[in-house]
């Protein structure tokens, strides 16, 4: 049998007020699937995020996880969840604040105790098991929440802005254990709007704008081959560019500067070969990938969601 | 374990961390100490000494009226501690989680968001028990050792001042479960305002005659009966003789019914139902 999707919604929308913070978010997740969902602040990303963990109420619409539809308690136990202003019970310290948490997963005390001692050694707090979180900064604070997050061994994990608060060892940290994750079947659900963070981590991307799936993304086949190439040259006629055109697209001249699209990397040789040959004097050739960064302001648009 | 019981004893630990309990405790003894040296100094006093003539009878009905006066008094005190803690610590609670966003990674657990209110109103409830019997058990224990008074009814008559502090902390609940804990705190103290203006009516009324005026006491009991369970409670207390003289600052005159009584645990409990749904409704 087919494994359920994780996340399966359909029209999910929320209303406050008269204004749609989500408009109709209509999606499907696969499990072990790590999935980014970018958009500009205000996109109704947190919102999306709170319907589907049972915060909020949609307005209208319907959506699954795990196979259970959203609001079953038991699928619950299945499910972690960071959330993005992580402020936790701070008079508790590490170790209580994990342990009452694993309680709250209806986990067996016997097997808690080791759990918890492995996991805070897993986000680098291990040093601070017994001290209290009020003593925590912003960095250990987002630790100690992913710990919270990771307690159930889950099959589905939403983290909501999983970095904000954290320096690059940190970050580095977030991103090791998303792929640990992804390795032993977990799917995980990444808020972001660090696009470095997501194209390093996520198979597929969804970008979402006033709360609509605007583009979906597999990530894997982003990667098309096409590059975009910068070359400084001098003595390059408009005829010898247009001559590229066997290899390249998009081809454009501005004084020294020529940028073209080449069909692979494979083909940059044979574009230098052919200016040399031409009496273009090659100074530099640049290739660029397309970053989700081009692909996200190409496709949300430079003014975001304002 | 079950989740409410999780809850219950996280409630319990958080307002031991965070000094609640502390500051409570701290207040309560210095409640303790000025009111055992207060009942000292009234006790070894010259009033009410035996006028030649007079017999021990009517001695031992002196000190007993004023060890009963006195220990009323105390116990409006503690009653009113008791109401203040319960409203601080309901306000603050849900409002307090909600704000601060503590309570995310709480109802999104596989528990029930009833499990979130029955828990923490069982840790408060514990709190405040303890509270309330340091503090009027207190009272009590220092004017029997110094005069040797127990007051009639003293367990049922303490029952009822806990479950007015009950009371109090549950409607608390229910308006933190909507709104800021500010606004909680004066809609709280308000109402609270209201049952004590509301008894008072009453009580003049009843000795004025004025059966409107008890009706609109009865009226405010209705809308809140915390005052009233006061009222109940000193009645329950007081010494014979100060029912029959009729109106004191801290005893009752005009008496809620028992079936008053019964009214504020249905009312309570009808409270903390609807603070459950309210909660369950609520976008977080």
């Amino acid at each position: 049998m087919p494994l359920a999707p994780a996340i399966e919604t359909n029209e999910l929308r929320k209303v406050f007020g008269d204004n749609a913070a989500v408009k109709s978010l209509t999606l499907q997740i696969q499990q072990g699937e790590v999935f980014g969902f970018l958009g500009p602040n205000g996109a109704g990303k947190t919102t999306s995020i709170k319907m589907l963990v049972g915060l909020i109420a949609p307005t209208s619409g319907t959506a699954c996880l795990l196979g259970a539809p959203l609001g079953n308690r038991i699928t619950r136990a299945r499910i972690g969840f960071l959330p993005e202003h992580f402020r936790f019970q701070d008079w508790l310290t590490a170790r209580e604040f994990l342990t009452l948490h694993g309680e709250l997963f209806g986990m067996e005390h016997s097997r808690l105790a080791a759990y918890t001692d492995d996991l805070l050694e897993r986000v680098g707090l291990s040093t601070f098991r017994d001290k209290p979180l009020v003593t925590f900064s912003k960095g250990m604070l987002q630790r100690i929440g992913l710990a919270q997050a990771l307690l159930n061994h889950p099959a589905l994990v939403f983290l909501d802005e999983p970095t904000s608060g954290l320096d690059p060892v940190g970050r580095i940290l977030v991103r090791d254990i998303i792929r640990e994750l992804r390795e032993q079947g977990t799917c995980v659900f990444l808020n972001s709007h660090l696009l470095s963070e997501i194209e390093v981590t996520c198979d597929r991307v969804a970008f979402i704008s006033h709360g609509e799936v605007i583009r979906l993304l597999d990530l894997a086949a982003l990667d098309t081959g096409q590059v975009t190439v910068t070359l400084r040259v001098t003595g390059l006629s408009q005829e010898t560019a247009s001559g590229l055109s066997t290899w390249a697209e998009a081809i454009h001249l501005d004084g020294n500067h020529l940028t073209l699209t080449a069909r692979n990397e494979e083909t940059l040789p044979e574009i230098n070969r052919y200016l040399v040959t031409h009496g273009v004097a090659v100074y530099e050739i640049a290739p660029k990938h397309v970053s989700l960064e081009e692909l996200f302001i190409e496709t949300v648009g430079k003014e975001g969601g304002l | 374990m079950s989740p409410i019981f999780i809850l219950a004893r996280m409630t319990f630990v958080q307002a031991i961390r965070r000094r609640i309990v502390l500051t409570g405790l701290l207040l309560g003894i210095c409640f303790l100490v000025i009111f055992s040296i207060g009942f000292r100094m009234i006790n070894t006093s010259t009033i009410g000494a035996v006028t030649p003539g007079g017999g021990e009878g009517i001695q031992h009905i002196i000190d007993t009226e004023k060890s009963s006066g006195l220990f009323l008094a105390g116990l409006y005190a503690v009653t009113f501690l008791g109401i203040a803690m319960a409203a601080l610590l309901g306000a603050d609670t849900l409002a307090g989680e909600i704000n601060s966003g503590t309570i995310q990674v709480i109802v999104t657990k596989p528990i029930r968001r009833s499990d979130v209110v029955f828990g923490k109103w069982l840790g408060f409830a514990g709190l405040l028990g303890l509270y309330l019997l340091l503090l009027a058990g207190g009272t009590a224990l220092s004017i029997l050792v110094q005069s040797g008074y127990v007051a009639p009814h003293l367990v049922a008559g303490l029952a009822l001042i806990y479950l007015e502090s009950l009371l109090v902390m549950t409607v608390a609940m229910l308006f933190s479960s909507r709104f800021s804990a500010l606004a909680t705190g004066g809609v709280v103290f308000g109402l609270y305002g209201l049952a004590f203006i509301g008894g008072w009516i009453e009580q003049i009324g009843a000795v004025l005659n004025s059966q409107t005026a008890v009706q609109v006491g009865i009226l405010t009991s209705l809308i809140i009966p915390s005052e009233s369970l006061w009222r109940r409670a000193a009645y329950e207390m007081q010494s014979p003789l100060s029912g029959l003289l009729g109106i004191s600052p801290f005893g009752a005159t005009s008496v809620p019914s028992l079936l008053m009584v019964g009214y504020a645990v249905v009312y309570l409990l009808a409270v903390l139902a609807l603070t459950v749904r309210v909660f369950q409704k609520r976008d977080l």
